[in-house]
């Protein structure tokens, strides 16, 4: 069996005297979804944030394909810097460049970091724009699109770096009803087309019918993990019972 | 008898734009490209961690805020050269009035890369941005935007503040004006029509300011 792409092994951050991760492993075999889910503040974002080094914990270790990080040996900038160019990143708030086009904001990672020519840079994001339904607003900014389209734009620029993992913190929370479905209706694309990802997300629906394993964290640490099939239809735990009945009946 | 000599407004129309061309204004392109880009520089080190860096940036806003332009320009063109560093008169002007713009507009650039929302550097380094390539592509673009009101307000004053530089014996509007008036006894002729210069210059950067605060609020939500 060949190694999984991504490993996270015994993380734990606090905030003061916050302790918001006890101990997280998470288990990312290449090609594969697995989808973090759990109550407000049971630690969702900071164990994605820990993949890419935007967070550090005091404790554990990460290894995206052969890039790996000690986090109790400090690591310098230069090491995080190294693991977070292993994956790519989408935000809640999607954190797209106001002042760039949408096409500037694709090529951003390419040419500004990553040194790449940027006829080329264009070229590949005009056919990433396509990919996400885009490719007639390469030239519009940001702040002329709807909601579910910046977070489009917010996928395409993340996939531009060319990433071995692909990391969605509630992509769809901030959205209008009316768009999640599109947003969605991408990543699930993307989900069959073989990349990596981790979701942090609300969305039931999309964990049982793209993710190969769901993990349900409280209290940081995780709970429950297996295949939604399991977890989210027939849950071991308590707290996970619980959990997906207040989603369902939040009266 | 009326105050003003309006032959003498005509004929001292031209010797007054003159110094206005060739002293004020290039006085005050000179010292506020340099001293944008030095307080660009300050305002970084106040934002460094490093203490080391940061004091020191400190240190030279207090003190550059906390004396008076004229006394800074006293200092460097006549106790300076006690202590053996010599300037001529322009470079004397162009000093005092470059350390003074940078104290100033160091203090707009540092709260405007504050304004900066955390996830947008947050998203240049997850496309694997440097810090430096960061501010660079993304802050300083968008800090610039926060900060033109504040500069704007700079410059304008920066425009005034060129006539204080007659005391290091640099030519300019008021000083023309000021020869002039000595030679004809005409003081509120004189000075009205260098006034007036000021107003329409400081008229022109307003108009200017409003415009460019439009061009670069397109792109963001209202
Ligand atoms: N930068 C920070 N400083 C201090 N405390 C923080 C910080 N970030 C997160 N926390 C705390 O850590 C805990 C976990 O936060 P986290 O954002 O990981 O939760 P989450 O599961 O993503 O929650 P949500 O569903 O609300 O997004 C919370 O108690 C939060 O208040
Ligand atoms: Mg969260």
């Amino acid at each position: 069996m060949t190694a999984p792409l991504l490993e996270a092994r015994g993380l734990e951050k606090s905030f003061g005297a916050n302790r918001v991760l006890r101990g997280i492993d998470v288990v990312v075999p290449a090609g594969s979804v697995t989808c973090l889910i759990g109550p407000s503040g049971s630690g969702k974002t900071t164990v994605l944030r820990s993949l890419n080094g935007l967070e550090h914990p005091e404790v554990g270790t990460v290894r995206v394909g052969d890039v790996a990080v000690d986090w109790a040996t400090r690591p310098d900038a230069r090491a995080v810097a190294r693991l977070r160019g292993q994956s790519g990143m989408v935000f809640q708030a999607h954190n797209l460049f106001p002042h760039m086009t949408v096409l500037d904001n694709v090529t951003s990672g390419p040419v500004f970091a990553q040194g790449r020519p940027r006829a080329e840079a264009q070229q590949e994001a005009r056919e990433l724009l396509a990919r996400v339904g885009l490719a007639d607003k390469a030239d519009a900014f940001p702040v002329q699109l709807s909601g579910g389209q910046q977070q489009r734009v917010g996928i395409a620029r993340a996939l531009a770096t060319r990433p071995k993992v692909v990391l969605f913190d509630e992509p769809t929370s901030a959205l209008d009803p009316e768009l999640v479905g599109e947003v969605l209706q991408v990543m699930q694309s993307l989900a069959a087309e073989g990349w990596t990802m981790v979701v942090v997300t609300h969305e039931m629906r999309f964990a049982r019918q793209v993710a190969d394993q769901v993990l349900f964290l409280d209290g940081g640490v995780v709970v429950e993990q297996g295949p939604p099939s399991e977890v989210l239809v027939d849950p071991r735990e308590p707290r996970t019972r619980q959990f997906l009945q207040r989603l369902l009946d939040p009266l | 008898m009326s105050a003003i000599d309006w032959d003498l407004v005509r004929s001292s129309l031209w010797p007054l734009a003159r110094e206005l061309l060739r002293g004020t204004l290039p006085l005050t392109a000179i010292s506020f490209v340099l001293g944008l880009t030095l307080a660009v520089l300050v305002a970084l080190m106040r934002l460094s961690g490093n203490r080391l860096i940061s004091a020191p940036a400190r240190a030279y806003v207090s003190v550059i805020r906390g004396t008076p332009l004229l006394l800074q320009l006293f200092i460097i063109f006549f106790g300076l050269p006690e202590l053996g560093i010599k300037f001529d008169p322009w470079p004397a002007a162009i000093l005092g009035l470059t350390l003074n713009v940078g104290a100033y507009a160091s203090e707009a650039v540092r709260g405007a890369i504050l304004a900066v929302p955390r996830g947008q550097w947050e998203a240049a380094m997850t496309v694997g941005m440097s810090r430096v390539t960061t501010l660079r592509r993304v802050v300083l673009p968008q800090a610039a935007r926060i900060a033109v009101p504040s500069l704007s307000n700079t410059l304008i004053s920066l425009v005034k503040d060129t006539s204080l530089v007659a005391v290091v014996t640099v030519t300019e509007l008021l000083r023309q004006a000021q020869i002039i008036a000595g030679q004809t006894f005409e003081y509120f002729t004189l000075y009205g029509v260098a006034a007036v210069y000021y107003w329409v210059v400081c008229l022109v950067l307003s108009f200017g300011q409003t415009r460019l605060e439009t061009r670069l609020s397109r792109h963001v939500a209202a």
